[in-house]
């Protein structure tokens, strides 16, 4: 396949992830509204609040690092969404895949804190500062039961390619790394819970503790281009987790089905119990998923 | 710098001590001047934005229409009346309306209830941040002609002298539906492309800033600043 056809099948990925994203994030608006006997928002605001915030007529700069916060923050999803395979044995949707690509991704998502966080900091607000040191706090937790889990899986099938991973887990739900290496997925969903940041991981962007926390001083096109990465972060990240733990996708029915109860996941739990401080977050994250991960590499190593 | 030029006789008798020029010095023995009012603030006058060509802006004002973000911002009593907005009895996100907490990122403000002369330079700030295009929406006869408090030594009677309003709710206090009709009507003066209340702030704003300044008494500000 030439690169521009590959380029054009990774658009037409892209485009089909972002309309996923969005009508996701609808969904599941509208079942917690449900739960809470409210109608909820139309299934297609998105669709129309994007459109509203690119097309904001002034805007307010605070600096060259201010407007790549942003910017930063969608190449950190756009850049994940490159490295990922979607379709299990599909050529044409499983992107830039390559021999080491869950490093890469695992690179990734911290890339985009990392850029909303110097960004931020230029706009000079104190609350997205206080914002931000507590999302990467939490983050730097979150992240070290994942990558104790992606560890456990790299031994158990000695590769560091999702690709071959999820290929691994084809032929029936047994082969599933939720069945074959229990410990590790246990380790992953609960930081998973901090990766989505749903209720009890969510005081970083709760509107009613600091103002939403560091998007405050964003607003308009910056705020928009920060939303499309939203509905592509979240896909992504449940694509990130279907293919290491859920047997991936043969097809994109099965795809949309999956991360579709993946991100569920979260959100149920998030519907359930209240919201932690920062550093009870902190603190739970180092406790049991941590001891889990470690877990999951002594079995797998011994 | 116009903004230097407050033509306010009581700004020395109001001076806000933390807002003087003064030199600090830094960790490292360097000594940096500071001038809050300059360094703090933003003092670009406001512009006007011409609208984009008609079809694209007949879509774009039937987006913005339809998702209309409301600052969190409640005055007076009529504050009260805005929180049952989310509750499953009336539910505004069904029609696209949601809360934000920030100025900048909403394009609704409501004006819920009468303002006194100390909200009303908050008030003025807040509007200032929103970016174009805004509409404000006063909630309740204080709004309009002063209501109950017309003849109070503290509050303003009309608001529409301060910032441009785009509808008006009769009533004290209007009850959530009535909200919820004015949210129906703005969107409809928002689709007609009628409703370009940044733009008149702009175009008109010596006379927005004069009467702005003949209440507010303590102006220790910038003329523009968000």
């Amino acid at each position: 396949m030439s690169i521009i056809a590959k380029l054009l099948w990774v658009l037409l990925g892209l485009f089909i992830i972002l309309n996923w994203g969005l009508l996701m994030g609808a969904l599941i608006r509208k079942i917690v509204a449900r739960v809470g006997k409210r109608v909820g928002i139309r299934w297609y605001q998105p669709w129309l609040s994007l459109p509203m915030l690119y097309s904001t007529r002034s805007s307010i700069s605070h600096g060259v690092m201010y407007y790549l916060g942003p910017v930063f923050r969608l190449s950190g999803g756009v850049g994940i969404f490159l490295f990922m395979p979607l379709i299990v044995g599909s050529p044409y949707f499983d992107n830039f895949s390559f021999a080491g690509d869950v490093v890469v991704i695992l690179y990734f998502q911290f890339f985009g804190m990392l850029g909303m966080a110097l960004g931020a900091g230029e706009g000079g607000h104190p609350y997205s500062t206080i914002g931000i040191s507590r999302g990467l706090a939490q983050f730097t937790t979150v992240e070290v039961p994942l990558t104790l889990a992606v560890i456990s899986l790299a031994i158990q099938y000695d590769t560091l390619s999702i690709k071959e991973i999820a290929a691994a887990q084809q032929g029936g739900i047994t082969n599933w790394t939720l069945f074959t290496n229990p410990l590790a997925t246990a380790a992953a969903l609960l930081s998973m819970l901090g990766i989505f940041r749903h209720a009890p991981f969510n005081l970083v962007q709760a509107p009613n503790e600091i103002p939403i926390g560091p998007p405050t001083e964003y607003h308009g096109t910056y705020l928009g281009v920060l939303r499309t990465n939203g509905a592509i972060l979240h896909v992504i990240e449940a694509v990130l987790f279907m293919n290491l733990f859920f047997g991936g996708a043969g097809n994109w029915i099965e795809l949309i089905i999956k991360t579709f109860f993946i991100y569920f996941f979260t959100v149920f739990i998030g519907v359930v119990f209240p919201r932690f401080r920062i550093e009870q977050s902190v603190v739970w994250f180092l406790k049991v998923p941590l001891v889990l991960g470690i877990l999951a590499i002594l079995f797998m190593a011994i | 710098m116009e903004s230097q030029n407050n033509n306010n006789n009581n700004q020395e008798k109001f001076r806000d001590p933390n807002l003087d020029k003064r030199t600090v010095i830094s960790p490292d023995g360097q000594q940096i001047e500071v001038d809050p009012l300059q360094d703090y603030f933003e003092q670009a006058r406001p512009q006007v934005h011409k609208p984009a060509s008609k079809v694209i802006e007949k879509f774009l004002n039937w987006a913005r229409a339809e998702s209309l973000w409301v600052l969190g911002f409640g005055t007076g009593c009529g504050s009260i009346e805005i929180p049952p907005l989310t509750t499953p009895r009336f539910d505004a996100y069904r029609f696209g309306v949601a809360m934000r907490p920030t100025p900048r990122q909403s394009s609704v403000f409501i004006i819920s209830g009468y303002l006194s002369v100390k909200t009303l330079k908050r008030a003025i700030r807040s509007y200032e941040q929103m970016q174009n295009p805004k509409y404000v929406i006063g909630l309740g006869s204080c709004t309009i002609n002063g209501g109950m408090y017309w003849d109070s030594y503290n509050t303003i009677n009309r608001l529409d002298y301060y910032m441009p309003v785009d509808n008006y709710v009769a009533g004290c206090m209007p009850r959530p539906e009535a909200i919820l009709a004015a949210f129906e009507s703005l969107k409809k003066r928002i689709k007609e492309g009628r409703a370009d209340g940044a733009n008149k702030y702009a175009e008109h704003f010596d006379w927005y800033k004069a009467n702005q300044k003949k209440v507010i008494k303590d102006w220790n500000m910038p003329d523009y600043n968000w």
